[in-house]
């Protein structure tokens, strides 16, 4: 679908919406637009002699149209603003639909910071532009010819004056917002120089003190700081005349009319009573004039950030997987890694021709220095990345071949950052297995070592973590990701690293639980730390992308190699913490 | 931290008449401004006044031949008209009418350019004047504010803090004048038209400040809503898109959907109860200003009838009772305006009123000059938090010219010796001295002039290389510069950058090497010549090339001045003259490096950790091919 036709598409969803909304206030401008007549019948009888009975009508008249102009427009704005809110709603929706399906490459390369902005600002410059925008627009377009076929009426000759004017009204409004957003930018730019600099200065600090150049700091800022002021300065002038300049040029036109118009009295051309009622309509031009400019500023403003926001529709999604294919078997049995090789779009590789085995139920370890590959080992066996095809197989199958929905009830992750929602701890351990029944959340919990601290929670598993909870710390987050992984009903568990925060004792308790829960599971595990790794079947040991050892704990420490030398390195450093 | 967290959450409380003085007081540079443009706005309010008053006479005094009686504002206008020389009636009094209606016009723009022209002054002003402030301040403040503070935070009080106040300034209490000046001489001028009718006229004002208070109330609160409710749902994106993995991991993307449409739904729902407001409201206004009309046809009418008002006086009035919202609607938006500007100001105070712990004492103590460079640190103890000791009473001496390293674990205590002997903290116990002089004796400025540091951070700052190994210091000689640059190995890079020295650096490097920053960060130490020298060495690791250029610098740093360094290379370590082994606040081993292997103690167990890594870095950087 084309930016164009999508946007096009929420509008034509609601026609009877739009069409509502564009009747209330052709409506509303009629019933408005025909108070001045009413003055001016009122004027003439004044000068011809009337009754008070008459006068009395007549505002009962005006009142009667006012009242029944200003129900008129509540409609309008309820209807047309509302409506915007609606296409904002379906267009948040869509968008985090969408979100959601796009692949974790796409991710990679575009930071959370750029998506949240565009989903946030420029949506909520596209609703100014559907929401405000259009109403005014609209208003301007009726208001604009009622009021102008209505002052020909009166005199052609005075509106001929009027026009003058009015049109200069609507380019200096929109002269002026080009200026004022030019001069916005630049202040803008150097706003953030100045942040930028500030920032600097404070992120700094202990640097700025010790060499003792706080005075050059404070002098650097007020150089900057001046010329903020300067052109803050510019752009508030700018600002502040804008209105007071139309208001100027608004007033000249009054000024004409009175002018011109008068002159037509003293020839016996026109009423004083047709005069009043011409200067009644052009009052009422003035706030669309003024608006034209406005609108014009919302429009190029919302084009824009649709423009934006069309780039993340324009992201490939992954493909949505049909029904049937979720509901395959899971495939069960060895995990094997054959011959892969793989390097991240187009760069050299990170895993050079890596091959293992792991068989149905073994527990297998990957350990090696950083930057030797096991992160992107492990990405490729979740599937996050393609890896090649034929590289990586599940119970004999390609992981390629596997629909992404069946690949991830057969592989479940403990990734090494948990990520926690902001809702109760239950919601976030049955996060793979939404059917789960308290008792066996609760199972789950216990046999990730998360018991004893349940009953330290205010509500234990109901307490809401994350950022509208409490916090949890880095081992209880990790325990809490162990947990969701347990419960998740696959038949291969992949941890990376997922011990990390949780001290030595609470992990071989955990580990022990583990061989409990996860016996008929087959488990590939990434550690650092030997206490983790030397519970594993088997160890395969990376370096620089290559399988450099395989064997158990004792083989390879026997072997005197890079495993060896890393648990060393261990011991040692455990000594020295604990000196 | 977190009082000055909270102090973020506070909504503003309205009015303080002591905040209302501090504010006052920031002002009171500009009174000439402020006084000016309150002069300005008076005048401008009256020949705002004008227009309606021209159009009426125009009608009374030209257009309406054969009338007998005028209205007071025509008279007036006729009286004016007369004085100026012009004719009172007739198609000459038109030309005049319409004159005096452009001039006046005009020299209302003319008055409100220069209002605008100096309540800016003020506002910015002001603005200018409280950034200063807040800069100069924080350049004063403890470093312990900054350990616990947030930048962000720090950022917030000097830009968005500050810019609040702007509006106080400038459209702030200057327009609320204004308003209530237009007001007040609309309501004057209707009096002295026609006191009955005006009466009537200003009886709608009534129900036009009910219904501008009632919108003000809603609106503000469902403005509240909107605004919670948005961060709800930007919260949940944000959460979302960050653990998009996760969601995808547990295939639980369809789940995902159901909640957000929930948060989506209740902002959309609480953006549609604004949209009420509003509504009700303008519609309310216009509906309030046609009874106005209604009142002054129906009354001033009967009153025309009965020749007790002229048709003019009318077309005046109703014209008047137009311009009533602008005003009221204004006021109410500043009574929003003026309490954010109070609960930034509050916090900004705050800010200000913080007073340092550490500073300059009374009579400050000078080092000797020249310095000759002897630190020692006696039985010192130190804590951050009070129940947690992370000095437990250290003791040594560097004797002047003499190479210290400190080594242990992390969270030892070696960069707390370093925050205390440039005073970055006070001791809570025991003593830091200088060439045996305390160090809380000594201005600290003064103190820190003395030394030289490198952090194991390497930060540098956008600007050019020049710059950032003068640290902006003009008076430092270029040649200086340059010759520091060399002697730490940059000269390679000199040669390479076009710019040479004035190659532009960000905080990121913009084209140096990770090693190449770190020479930079040394030659801003050795450009001063310091007596003491301070060197955090980075752990980062660099290739072997990068690591000789390194230590060929450090040795060039050291040499000749007394170094204090936290080591983690064993090339600086060994040529020490004394190490010190830092564990849990104490130090545990002290010596040469020969003496302390010797010894089998914790020194040696560091040092072959520190040989592992550098057999394990050396396998690396050559895979088995």
């Amino acid at each position: 679908m084309t930016g164009r036709s999508r946007f096009l598409s929420y509008f034509t969803r609601r026609p009877g919406t739009y069409a509502l909304g564009l009747g209330a206030m052709l409506l509303s401008t009629f019933l408005f637009l025909a108070i001045p007549r009413v003055v001016r019948a009122v004027l003439d009888d004044l000068a011809a002699g009337v009754t008070q009975g008459k006068l009395a009508r007549s505002a009962a008249v005006i009142l009667a149209l006012a009242a029944a102009d200003a129900v008129c427009y509540f409609w309008v704005r309820r209807i047309l603003i509302g409506a915007s809110r609606d296409v904002e709603f379906e267009m948040r929706e869509d968008l985090f639909a969408h979100l959601l399906r796009l692949p974790p490459r796409w991710y990679r390369r575009n930071r959370v910071g750029d998506v949240m902005s565009r989903a946030v600002n420029d949506l909520s410059a596209v609703r100014m532009m559907i929401g405000p925008g259009i109403m005014q627009a609209a208003n301007t377009v009726v208001v604009g010819t009622v009021a102008l076929v209505l002052m020909v009426l009166v005199s052609p000759l005075l509106t001929l004056v009027a026009l003058a004017v009015l049109p200069l009204v609507a380019v200096a409004t929109q002269v002026m917002g080009r200026i004022t957003h030019r001069r916005f930018t630049a202040i803008q730019e150097l706003f953030s120089e100045i942040s930028a600099s500030a920032q600097e200065c404070f992120n700094g600090v202990r640097l700025v003190r010790a060499f003792a150049r706080e005075a050059s700091e404070e002098e650097r800022f007020d150089r900057q700081n001046r010329d903020f002021r300067r052109q803050n300065l510019r752009l508030a002038r700018l600002n502040a005349l804008f209105f007071p300049f139309l208001q100027a040029l608004i007033g000249c036109g009054f000024a004409l009319v009175l002018w011109v118009g008068g002159r037509q009295i003293l020839d016996g051309k026109l009423t004083v009573a047709r005069y009043v009622e011409f200067n009644l309509y052009m009052l009422e031009l003035v706030w669309p004039a003024i608006a034209l400019g406005w609108v014009v500023n919302l429009w190029q403003r919302g084009t824009a950030s649709w423009k934006r926001m069309v780039e993340l529709w324009k992201a490939e999604p992954l493909p949505e997987e049909d029904a049937a294919a979720a509901g395959g078997t899971v495939p069960t049995g060895a995990l094997e890694v054959r011959g892969l090789t793989f390097g991240y779009d187009g760069a050299p590789p990170v895993l050079h021709d890596v091959s293992f085995r792991v068989e149905e139920g073994e527990t297998v370890a990957v350990v090696g220095r950083t930057g030797a590959g096991k992160s992107t080992l492990l990405s490729l066996l979740l599937r996050l990345d393609e890896p090649p095809a034929g590289t990586v197989l599940v119970g004999g199958r390609d992981v390629r071949e596997l629909p992404l929905p069946l690949l991830r009830r057969t592989l479940v992750p403990v990734p090494q950052e948990t990520f926690l929602f902001s809702d109760t701890l239950a919601a976030n351990v049955a996060l793979g297995a939404p059917g789960a029944s308290r008792e066996e959340i609760e199972a789950a919990a216990r046999a990730a070592g998360l018991g004893p601290d349940l009953a330290s929670f205010p509500s234990g598993l109901d307490t809401i973590v994350g950022e509208r909870g409490i916090t949890l710390s880095g081992g209880q987050k990790q325990r809490t990701a162990l947990a969701r992984a347990l419960l998740t009903p696959a038949p291969f568990l992949v941890l990376d690293d997922a011990f990390s925060s949780v001290d030595t004792e609470t992990e071989a308790r955990i580990l022990r639980g583990l061989r409990e829960a996860a016996r008929e599971r087959t488990v590939v595990l990434v550690s650092h730390r030997l206490s983790t790794i030397q519970h594993a079947d088997r160890i395969v040991v990376l370096d620089a992308g290559r399988v450099a050892e395989v064997g158990t704990h004792q083989e390879l420490l026997a072997r005197g190699g890079l495993y060896a030398a890393l648990a060393e390195r261990q011991r040692l450093e455990e000594e020295v913490e604990a000196a | 931290m977190t009082e000055i967290h909270q102090e973020d959450e506070r909504l503003g409380r309205g009015y303080d008449a002591g905040l209302a003085r501090r504010l006052f007081r920031l002002a009171l540079p500009y009174r000439g401004y402020v006084g000016g443009a309150i002069a300005v706005l008076l005048l401008e309010s009256v020949s705002q006044l004008a227009g309606p008053l021209l159009t009426g006479a125009a009608i009374d005094l030209v257009l309406s031949p054969g009338l007998k009686e005028t209205g007071s504002g025509s008279r007036f206008v006729a009286r004016l008209l007369g004085h100026l020389g012009f004719s009172t009636s007739g198609p000459r009094a038109l030309d005049a009418i319409a004159l005096l209606y452009a001039a006046s016009v005009l020299v209302t723009f003319g008055l409100m350019i220069l209002m605008v022209e100096w309540t800016s002054r003020v506002g910015q002003g002001v603005m200018y004047d409280l950034r200063t402030r807040i800069f100069s301040h924080l350049q004063r403040t403890d470093i312990a504010v900054y350990d616990r503070t947030p930048v962000g935070r720090l950022m917030t009080r000097l830009t968005t803090d500050v810019d609040s106040l702007n509006e106080l300034f400038t459209s702030g209490f200057v327009a609320l004048l204004g308003d209530l000046a237009v007001l007040g001489g609309i309501v004057a001028v209707l009096f002295a038209l026609d006191a009955g009718l005006a009466a009537m006229t200003l009886a709608v004002l009534v129900p036009m400040v009910f219904v501008t208070n009632w919108f003000r109330k809603g609106a503000r609160d469902t403005f509240r809503k909107v605004r919670t409710r948005i961060a709800r749902v930007n919260a949940f994106l944000q959460e979302h898109l960050s653990g998009i993995v996760v969601v995808q991991l547990f295939r639980r993307e369809a789940a995902a959907r159901e909640p957000f449409r929930e948060v989506n739904d209740l902002h959309r729902k609480a953006n549609i109860e604004s949209i009420f407001y509003y509504a009700v409201f303008y519609p309310a206004l216009d509906l309030l200003s046609a009874v106005g009309v209604a009142a002054i046809l129906w009354y001033g009418g009967f009153r025309v009838l009965h020749g007790a008002m002229t048709i003019g006086a009318v077309v005046t009035f109703i014209q008047y009772s137009k311009r009533f919202y602008r005003p009221l609607m204004d006021l109410s938006e500043k009574y929003n305006i003026l309490q954010a500007a109070f609960a930034a100001a509050e916090r900004i105070f705050q800010l200000l009123d913080t007073a340092p712990a550490v500073t300059a004492p009374a009579r400050p103590l000078a080092l000797p000059s020249p310095v000759r460079g002897e630190v020692a640190f006696e039985e010192v103890r130190f804590s951050y938090k009070p129940d947690e000791e992370i000095l437990k009473g250290v003791s040594f001496r560097c004797p002047p010219g003499s190479t210290v390293a400190l080594v242990g674990a992390t969270g030892a205590g070696k960069s707390t010796v370093v925050n205390l002997l440039l005073r970055f903290y006070d001791v809570t116990s025991g003593r830091v001295t200088v060439d045996g002089v305390d160090v809380r004796d000594v201005d600290p400025v003064r103190l820190r002039e003395a030394f030289g540091i490198v952090l194991q951070e390497t930060f540098l700052f956008t600007g050019t290389i020049a710059e950032n190994v003068s640290f902006f210091d003009p008076a430092l000689p270029r040649e200086r510069i340059e010759a520091a640059c060399r002697e730490v190995g940059l000269g390679p890079v000199l040669d390479r950058l076009p710019e040479g020295l004035d190659a532009k650096l960000t905080e990121r490097g913009g084209g140096l090497s990770v090693g190449e920053k770190q020479l930079v960060s040394f030659a801003r130490a050795l450009a001063r010549d310091p007596k003491v020298l301070i060197l955090d060495e980075a752990t980062s690791s660099v290739d072997p090339e990068t690591e000789e250029r390194i230590e060929k610098a450090i040795g060039r740093l050291l040499a000749g001045r007394t170094s204090l360094v936290i080591a983690h290379r064993l090339s600086t370590i060994v040529r020490a003259d004394l190490i010190l082994v830092l564990a849990h606040g104490e130090v545990r081993e002290a010596g040469t490096h020969s003496e302390l292997l010797a010894r089998g103690g914790l020194y040696a167990r560091l040092y072959t950790l520190q040989l592992k890594d550098r057999e394990a870095a050396l396998a690396g950087s050559a895979p088995a091919a």
